[in-house]
């Protein structure tokens, strides 16, 4: 992997573990707030300023961390199971069974996502679970669409007809000759699918029906901010700036893993594509 | 081609009865009525109210009826503007989403394209580079970020252009601007590899040994047939666009169908969230329909 694929690695490594220890790592509690610090300025104090009711913004980032992670990562696995799963039955058995299903999948596709993400949110009652159940249900069909796609080709390799051949089960050829083959395939879907993940997330958030406070993910943060972004860009630019980065790094990383586990994609006609 | 337009048509139309359906459920599920407010209304008045608009009925009647006034072409009175029709506020709204839409996909394709051949073109060189590294920056920048940082530097700092509402061309720059960026990113690296692809093909090198001009191989030889893979994702594109729009209505204060939505979702004014999901959702299949044809277009093969 390269330079950048690897950085964002540590990166992301960083980020994570900051947002589990986060009360260790964190120098004032998310919720303290001190009027003397009222839209406090960047200091030494306070690194990136605190807001509206003076509460330390780093703090509150790392602690922001929790959410918008937790949120991305756990989406998207649950996501990616869901999708392997329905993929990979609908891929393997074929025929009107697969064209039933996948016709499922096509509506779900014709859904304006955003539009119920947002219903489905404010249905849940705004808070992580709302977020998480909205976001699931929008997410898991490319993944089904990419697994139908991989096993579709993948069930036709000679390999998987001696396995059959040799008296091998439906679940076993499933699970232990086409699955492995899948896997690589899947680490870089989930690593591109968490960005989009907290990339929705945050936009939710930001303008005002995603997570509510006092809880608060990276776009909680970014929407109060927007609100003083006149006078005090500070409490808008770290939230912008860590979910930046974030997505950023999930997506050098996913294309290093991707070249990586694909030798195929890494050269094509001896140069470098993508 | 015709008879093709109108067949997809037709597949539209239970797409759209099933997001239809879809929402009406859903929104039932929402907890919450249009008609609770901070102060409870009495009871008689309510229930007047709720006889008005038939919500008194069993949920499958409201369904059936709202289904059969939907088929006439009425999407019923909003809650919440009183006196006034959801085609009505749709009629208003519309065209400034679709102006604002339609616009981003010109930053798409006018920026993402060009920038694209160039960097194939100069594959590995320190522009090809640049080019490469932007797009993906343009990739991770969540809209919002990018409008906000926009509206930030270019209006309050630098004061160029107004940072917010939707009054002439002057107003639409920026959001065009911040919606079609992350996209134009995208399409950008897919251009460069689909040209890349091509250009390593051996028609490409007869085309250069024939000895025409570089300009006519990258234009005429090479784009021409790296253009179906970008043709086939400007239809998912669309659809992202069209909701992505929501954000940046929201940030630039521009009365389009997005913001009215998000408005609606809190008031559980029901016909007026529908009301928007369906335009959207006509837009999103539309938008794959154009896609489609323009890829028959391009590509006899795919003619059936």
């Amino acid at each position: 992997m390269n330079w950048l694929s690897k950085s964002s690695a540590v990166f992301l490594m960083v980020v994570s573990l900051a947002a589990v220890f986060a009360p260790w790592v964190a120098p004032y509690s998310y919720e303290t707030q001190n009027t003397l610090n009222t839209l406090a300025a960047p200091s030494f104090d306070h690194w990136m300023g605190a807001d509206r009711l003076g509460r330390d913004l780093f703090s509150r980032l790392i602690y922001g961390a929790r959410v918008s992670l937790f949120i991305g990562v756990s989406t998207t696995l649950l996501a990616l199971l869901i999708g392997t799963v329905y993929g990979a039955i609908s891929g393997y058995v074929g025929g009107k069974t697969d064209n039933v299903m996948m016709r499922f999948v096509d509506v779900v596709f014709a859904l304006p996502d955003l539009l119920m993400i947002i219903l489905v949110t404010v249905m849940m009652g705004r808070g992580v679970a709302g977020v998480f159940i909205a976001l699931t249900l929008v997410s898991w069909v490319t993944v089904a669409r990419l697994v139908r796609g991989e096993v579709l080709r993948i069930k036709e390799y000679t390999y998987v007809e001696a396995a059959r051949a040799l008296g091998a089960g439906h679940s076993r050829v499933l699970l232990r000759e086409i699955l492995p083959n899948i896997l690589g395939l899947m680490v870089v879907t989930l690593t591109f699918r968490v960005p989009v993940a907290i990339l929705a997330e945050s936009t939710l958030s930001f303008i005002g029906l995603g997570i509510a406070p006092p809880f608060s993910s990276w776009g909680t943060l970014a929407n109060e901010g927007w609100k003083a972004i006149k006078f005090y860009p500070h409490l808008i630019l770290y939230p912008s700036l860590a979910i930046f980065l974030t997505i950023l790094s999930f997506n050098f990383l996913g294309e290093g893993l991707r070249d990586y586990l694909d030798p195929k994609s890494r050269t094509r006609f001896g140069q470098r594509t993508g | 081609m015709v008879i093709f337009f109108l067949k997809r048509v037709l597949h539209g139309v239970p797409v759209l009865i099933v997001v239809a359906t879809l929402t009406f459920i859903i929104m039932r599920l929402v907890p919450g009525g249009p008609f609770d407010e901070e102060k409870k209304l009495p009871p008689e008045i309510l229930a007047n109210i709720q006889a008005k608009y038939h919500l008194d009925k069993p949920i499958a009647v409201q369904y059936l009826f709202y289904m059969k006034q939907l088929a006439q072409g009425d999407m019923g009175p909003s809650y919440k503007y009183i006196g006034r029709d959801v085609t009505d506020i749709l009629a208003d709204t519309f065209p400034v989403s679709i102006t604002l839409g339609l616009l981003a996909l010109l930053v798409v394709v006018g920026l993402g394209i060009p920038a694209g051949v160039w960097s194939a073109y100069r594959q590995n060189s320190a522009a090809d580079r640049i080019c490469v590294f932007l797009a993906t920056l343009g990739i991770s920048v969540p809209s919002f970020v990018f409008g906000t940082v926009l509206v930030w530097m270019i209006s309050h700092k630098l004061h160029w252009l107004p940072p917010a509402l939707w009054e002439g061309p002057r107003y639409m720059i920026l959001p065009a601007l911040a919606l079609g960026a992350p996209f134009a990113g995208y399409i950008a690296r897919l251009t460069r590899s689909a040209v890349l692809e091509v250009l390593a093909s051996d028609y490409i090198r007869t085309a250069r040994a024939k000895g025409l001009n570089e300009s006519v191989v990258l234009l005429k030889h090479a784009l021409k047939n790296s253009i179906y893979p970008i043709v086939s994702v400007i239809g998912p594109l669309t659809a992202g666009l069209v909701t992505g729009s929501f954000v940046i209505e929201f940030i630039f204060s521009i009365p389009g169908m997005g913001g009215f939505f998000i408005t609606a979702v809190t008031n559980r004014d029901y016909p007026l969230i529908m009301g928007v999901t369906l335009v959207y959702a006509v837009l999103i299949v539309l938008a794959n329909i154009v896609v489609d044809m323009v890829y028959m277009w391009l590509d006899p093969r795919v003619r059936v």
